[in-house]
């Protein structure tokens, strides 16, 4: 089994790299890039809520901190888009690092409700502070560019978020296999047990929380750059939370489940268009139900299925 | 200045009431099944659109409210049969996702079939304003309060006096335990689902003359209803109502005198600091794990 950890990540590679070929056209281009930056944002949710078994209802309010410092910044006071972007994941993990330590003393619910309240002020401040973010209208973004070099059209955004997918996809395997991830995933089976032998429960909680925060503020900015727009929706309640539901869907404490969750939620939206005002109907409906029969996720129930671990 | 407090006091504890039921909405369901019930907010919205509409149709008052108070706690009980019953002991996060997707559910049917305009209700006797040392007070808002009052009297009966509050407590405190002494847990959970809907729903027929309703105001109203709630301490029915008439009133003394824009942000500036400093809220008692 120790072997056959990277295949996965070659399939991703492969699939990532034939991909743009086949693609019929830019609609579908445009699907992938978005589908590969969920993909990223979910993997990263993934580590605390998966593996370190810690919720997260606020995390669209990283994502927005991350876009606004992106589409802020350069248009207010004319600052790079990489120091910007830099700016944002920076504010989001000393944000996430200074609440981190009271919020994980909560559990289950309490520490449910605290991240949830966390993702609101975000959004409402975002709403409100009009005058710097737009207000609800939002604004727009300028290009993402470094020396003289302009990232404007969809092929060469496919290239950046598939190479940040690929390094995202080794680096959270690696991560999981590591001292670091062996103590995460003990403190999700046991807290006490794993106190017990020797693990800095919360030093680590609150190191998992800091790092998916920053993954999310950094491809908030990406977003923000790519689209080219951002609007107070990004960081709202309902954003979290499905990325919270890709994260379930794909399945909890999968790396490649992250991946199947993000791409089969970020399809459904246009597979649903053609139910004209039932949307959210079918939906809600998709998400009871896939919770209902498969509540361990795609992936991990496949795999029980057919014999094997990923 | 003290008719200007008394204002913001009176729209608080207005507000707060229709937050403490939906608070005891979440207490009921947390205490049956330790399932946060998202789709909380949802009742609060359906009580109110379905009266608006049942008036609108023609039907007596009384006649309205009952059906608008029935229909939600049906909603309720299909969301437990045919929703959570299958999934018992799933993870929070499958249980959150589940109730989020029945919210959605709801609002959505709610917007194609009532449409995605504001609605309002005509005040249950009259709109002349009850003058109080210079601040007004809306009779409405006596209605809101009054019923909110019965409402908790009769709750605490049920839950002190009769033997199905009993077995609905002792459920609560430890599952297998009611089990064994032949509490039908399963009966037990209906009845919670029922009653939070019809809470719910009730508090937001209540509050519908006065702030007005839509196909989506379930969703702030149903997340400050789970402030309230655990603000109170999850699980505690007292906890719950003055876990709501304090968000209520912080609420609108926010916007009175800080910020208006930020009204909505308040209670959650409000939860996280209290857990900060007391991780089980105000009423919540002392927990010890078990290993």
């Amino acid at each position: 089994m120790k072997k056959s950890v990277y295949n996965g990540l070659y399939i991703v590679i492969a699939i990532l790299v034939v991909l743009p070929f086949v693609l019929p056209n830019s609609f579908y281009v445009d699907l992938a890039i978005r589908m590969a930056i969920n993909a990223v944002i979910v993997l990263g949710l993934n580590l605390l809520v998966g593996f370190a078994g810690q919720i997260s209802l606020g995390h669209a309010g990283f994502l927005g901190i991350g876009a606004y410092a992106s589409a802020v910044l350069p248009t207010h006071f004319g600052w790079h888009p990489l120091l910007a972007m830099a700016a944002g994941a920076a504010a989001t993990g000393l944000l996430a690092a200074v609440v981190a330590r009271p919020i994980f003393k909560l559990k289950g619910n309490y520490l449910a409700m605290a991240t949830l309240g966390l993702g609101i002020i975000i959004s409402i401040a975002l709403r409100n502070e009009a005058q710097w973010t737009g207000g609800p209208d939002g604004m727009p973004v300028p290009a993402m560019g470094m020396f003289g070099f302009e990232l404007t059209n969809d092929k060469q955004w496919y290239w950046v978020v598939a190479i940040l997918l690929s390094v995202s996809v080794w680096a959270s395997l690696n991560l999981i296999d590591s001292p670091f991830g062996r103590a995460l995933r003990a403190l999700h089976g046991s807290e006490v047990a794993s106190q017990v032998v020797g693990v800095d429960v919360v030093r680590y909680k609150v190191a998992i929380f800091v790092l998916s925060a920053v993954f999310a503020s950094l491809m908030g900015s990406v977003t923000a750059h790519y689209v080219g727009f951002v609007s107070p929706n990004f960081a709202d309640f309902f954003h979290s939370i499905e990325l919270m539901t890709m994260v379930v869907i794909g399945g909890m404490a999968s790396v490649y489940g992250s991946l199947v969750g993000a791409v089969l939620l970020t399809a459904l939206p246009q597979a649903l268009a053609t139910f004209e005002g039932w949307e959210t109907v079918v939906f809600g409906a998709i998400l009871m139900l896939s919770m209902i029969f498969l509540p361990k996720g795609l992936v991990p129930t496949l795999a029980a299925k057919f014999g094997k671990g990923e | 200045m003290l008719a200007q407090f008394l204002q913001f006091l009176f729209s608080g504890i207005t507000v707060g009431a229709t937050y403490a039921l939906a608070a005891l909405g979440f207490t009921l369901i947390y205490n049956a099944s330790n399932v946060i019930n998202f789709a909380q907010g949802e009742f609060i919205m359906l009580g109110g659109m379905l009266a608006v509409f049942f008036v609108q149709a023609g039907l007596p008052l009384p006649v309205a409210l009952v059906l608008a108070i029935l229909i939600p706690a049906i909603v309720g009980v299909l969301i437990e049969k045919l929703a959570i019953e299958p999934v018992r002991g799933a993870e929070t996060v499958t249980l959150i996702i589940i109730t989020i997707g029945a919210s959605l559910v709801i609002r959505g049917l709610t917007s194609v079939i009532f449409g995605k305009g504001t609605h309002s209700l005509p005040a249950f006797s009259g709109e002349t304003p009850i003058d109080i040392l210079g601040a007004t007070l809306m009779p409405q808002s006596l209605w809101v309060l009054g019923v909110t009052a019965l409402v908790v009297v009769a709750l605490w009966y049920f839950f002190s006096r009769t033997l199905q509050g009993k077995a609905m407590l002792a459920t609560s405190y430890n599952r297998l335990a009611a089990e064994l002494v032949g509490i039908n847990t399963g009966w037990v959970l209906f009845m919670s689902f029922a009653m939070s809907a019809a809470l719910g729903a009730l508090g937001g027929i209540l509050i519908t003359p006065i702030t007005l309703t839509s196909y989506d105001v379930g969703i702030m109203l149903g997340l400050k209803g789970f402030v309230a709630a655990v603000l109170g301490g999850l699980g505690n029915g007292l906890g719950a109502v003055v876990g709501g008439l304090l968000v209520g009133i912080l609420e609108a003394m926010g916007a009175g005198y800080i910020s208006s824009a930020y009204k909505d942000a308040m209670p959650f500036v409000l939860i996280l600091f209290i857990l900060f400093f007391m991780p089980r809220g105000l009423f919540g008692g002392k927990s010890t794990d078990r290993v």
